[in-house]
């Protein structure tokens, strides 16, 4: 073996810098005084103080955290049920059923937002007399949202004893029982986990919301994205540095579950 | 202390007994609880508007308002177009050079995360690795015009070194940089996974047998991660080929691809639906081709990740 450091850990030092490059440069802007900010003109905080008083801004968190919530709560019951069903039970169409679930997955998200609002705009709108507002987008979300905390809790689903909630039907426990007390509190950590990971796609989602929102709602993305087209804003540096907080507290707590969920120290085999 | 009082044994039988069951006697009624509500809610907002999808793009020059035309290919027919062409040969391009530059740069990564650095922070470094893909997209592309811009951090730090300035943004080294970086840490995790699984006893036999570092990588270590390489190429080739954000703020007006083309029909000035609808079918038919070679070749454990 060579003496130097091999080359593969100089460019992983290198993409590590990469990969947090342009959030540092996010982070440091955000603290200049000055608008057109490769130079750097002393420390401000001023564009947080802007932040705080864009009202424009203020509402469209809103909007999106509503979204985001009203989403991933409709889709944890959802995803979680399909999880389990898919689990259970054989039957014919599975797999056709299976691929159309993580479709939203794979597929680009503009062909997805594209189809929802052709229908929503035809026979949603024909037949039920659907307008685009902020329940389309979380009806839409909530079709991605769906998919990846199946997709979660599928995983933990894999890695649990199959024959935990047999245990219980034997031990005189009804199904409902069975579902809730037994599978339920195992599940949870892969829920939790799938939930944070929906949340945050959901935030972020730009298109999908776009294509959904009708004239009715404006969601924190399509805010930012139709500033950002229009050229440099300070302040979006700032927003950035509260909206990267914000998910990094989340992907830390995501990660938490993640971990108590497939770590060695749950046992529920018996004595072992 | 509870004192137990002993029970009437008729009591007791009835404790013991199994609780009816009703569901035993209807055996769909369970999965049916578990499977409809999610398949209700994907057939109306996935599958049928799909199908309409599907169905719209067959209708030539559709725009919304618009007594429909009689169905016929005309739209997949303009499509052929050069003008057309050259939009979905350039998200070709683009999809194709960045899974390039993404396994490139990604398996060396990969392979030191997972076989050379020290043990005890190998999920660490893979999580730091991975954790920037928890930020907003939009934000991600945002952080690269203020760095790529022509009075950006890159140029101030080139000028400070007398270097000559660089004009990426808004053309072809700006979306490379912007989508390899979004989707870098994808081909990471893959391929990483897939190198967690490299039997390492090969390795040592390779070279017990007296092959040569470079002959080990090319002849033991590349064919058993081939499977993680075209999962990871697949995943990346499908993101950059559907991107919208990366192209659109960092490409500028002269790099149209067709998801921003899609994009401009559907809500930009132009709105010719029915176009649009036949490009984002071949979209999907493009990624439904890709995802069956990735089940075909590919490595599904690894894909799922």
């Amino acid at each position: 073996m060579s003496l130097p450091r091999s080359w593969q850990a100089s460019l992983t030092l290198i993409l590590f810098l990469f990969m947090y490059f342009p959030i540092a440069v996010l982070g440091l802007y955000s603290f200049n005084a000055s608008r057109y900010s490769s130079v750097w003109e002393g420390f401000s905080l001023k564009w947080y103080q802007q932040l705080l008083s864009d009202d424009r801004i203020h509402a469209a968190l809103g909007t999106s955290l509503l979204v985001a919530t009203v989403a991933v709560a409709i889709s944890a019951v959802l995803g979680t049920l399909m999880a389990v069903g898919l689990a259970k039970y054989r039957f014919l169409g599975k797999g056709l059923y299976q691929g159309i679930a993580y479709l939203p997955l794979i597929v680009p998200d503009i062909a997805i937002a594209v189809a929802t609002l052709v229908f929503l705009s035809s026979v949603g709108r024909l037949y039920f007399g659907i307008q685009l507002s902020l329940w389309t987008i979380i009806a839409a979300h909530v079709v991605f949202c769906l998919a990846y905390i199946a997709v979660v809790v599928t995983s933990r689903l894999a890695g649990l004893d199959p024959h935990i909630e047999e245990a219980a039907l034997d031990l005189g426990a009804t199904p409902r029982q069975a579902f809730v007390k037994v599978l339920l509190p195992e599940l949870l950590p892969g829920i939790v986990a799938g939930c944070l990971l929906a949340f945050v796609l959901s935030m972020d989602d730009l298109l999908i919301s776009s294509f959904t929102a009708g004239n009715g709602a404006n969601t924190l993305p399509m805010e930012i994205y139709s500033r950002v087209r229009t050229g440099m804003k300070p302040d979006i540096n700032a927003l950035s540095v509260v909206l990267i907080l914000g998910s990094g507290m989340l992907a830390f707590v995501a990660e938490y579950w993640r971990n108590a969920s497939t770590g060695p120290g749950r046992p529920h085999r018996g004595g072992q | 202390m509870q004192r137990l009082t002993p029970r009437d044994p008729s009591e007791l039988g009835e404790v013991n007994r199994p609780p009816a069951r009703p569901e035993r006697d209807l055996p769909w009624l369970q999965p049916l609880l578990l499977l409809a509500p999610a398949g209700l809610w994907l057939l109306l907002l996935l599958v049928l508007p799909s199908l309409l999808l599907l169905e719209l793009s067959l209708i030539p020059g559709f725009r919304l308002g618009q007594a429909p035309a009689a169905y016929g290919i005309g739209n997949y027919v303009t499509l052929l177009d050069p003008l057309y062409l050259r939009v979905v040969g350039r998200s070709l391009f683009y999809a194709c050079g960045t899974t390039l530059l993404c396994l490139l740069l990604g398996f060396p990564v990969a392979y030191w995360i997972t076989l050379l650095a020290p043990r005890r922070w190998r999920s660490l470094l893979l999580l730091g690795f991975v954790l920037p893909l928890w930020t907003s997209s939009l934000l991600r592309a945002y952080a690269w015009i203020t760095i790529l811009r022509p009075s950006g951090v890159l140029n101030s730090f080139l000028g400070w070194l007398h270097l000559p300035g660089q004009t990426w943004l808004n053309s072809t080294p700006a979306i490379f940089i912007g989508m390899t970086y979004s989707f870098l840490p994808y081909m990471v995790l893959i391929l990483s996974a897939t190198l967690e699984k490299l039997d390492r006893r090969l390795l040592e036999a390779a070279a017990d047998l007296g092959a040569k570092p470079s002959q080990t990588f090319w002849q033991v270590t590349l064919p058993q991660t081939l499977p993680g390489i075209a999962a990871g190429g697949l995943l990346v080739f499908i993101s950059a080929l559907g991107d919208f954000v990366v192209p659109d703020l960092l490409g500028g007006s002269s790099s149209m691809t067709v998801s921003r083309l899609v994009y401009q029909q559907f809500l930009g000035a132009t709105r010719n639906w029915g176009l649009a609808s036949s490009l984002s079918v071949l979209l999907m038919v493009a990624v439904g081709a890709a995802i069956a070679l990735l089940l075909r070749f590919g490595d599904r454990k690894s894909a799922s990740f």
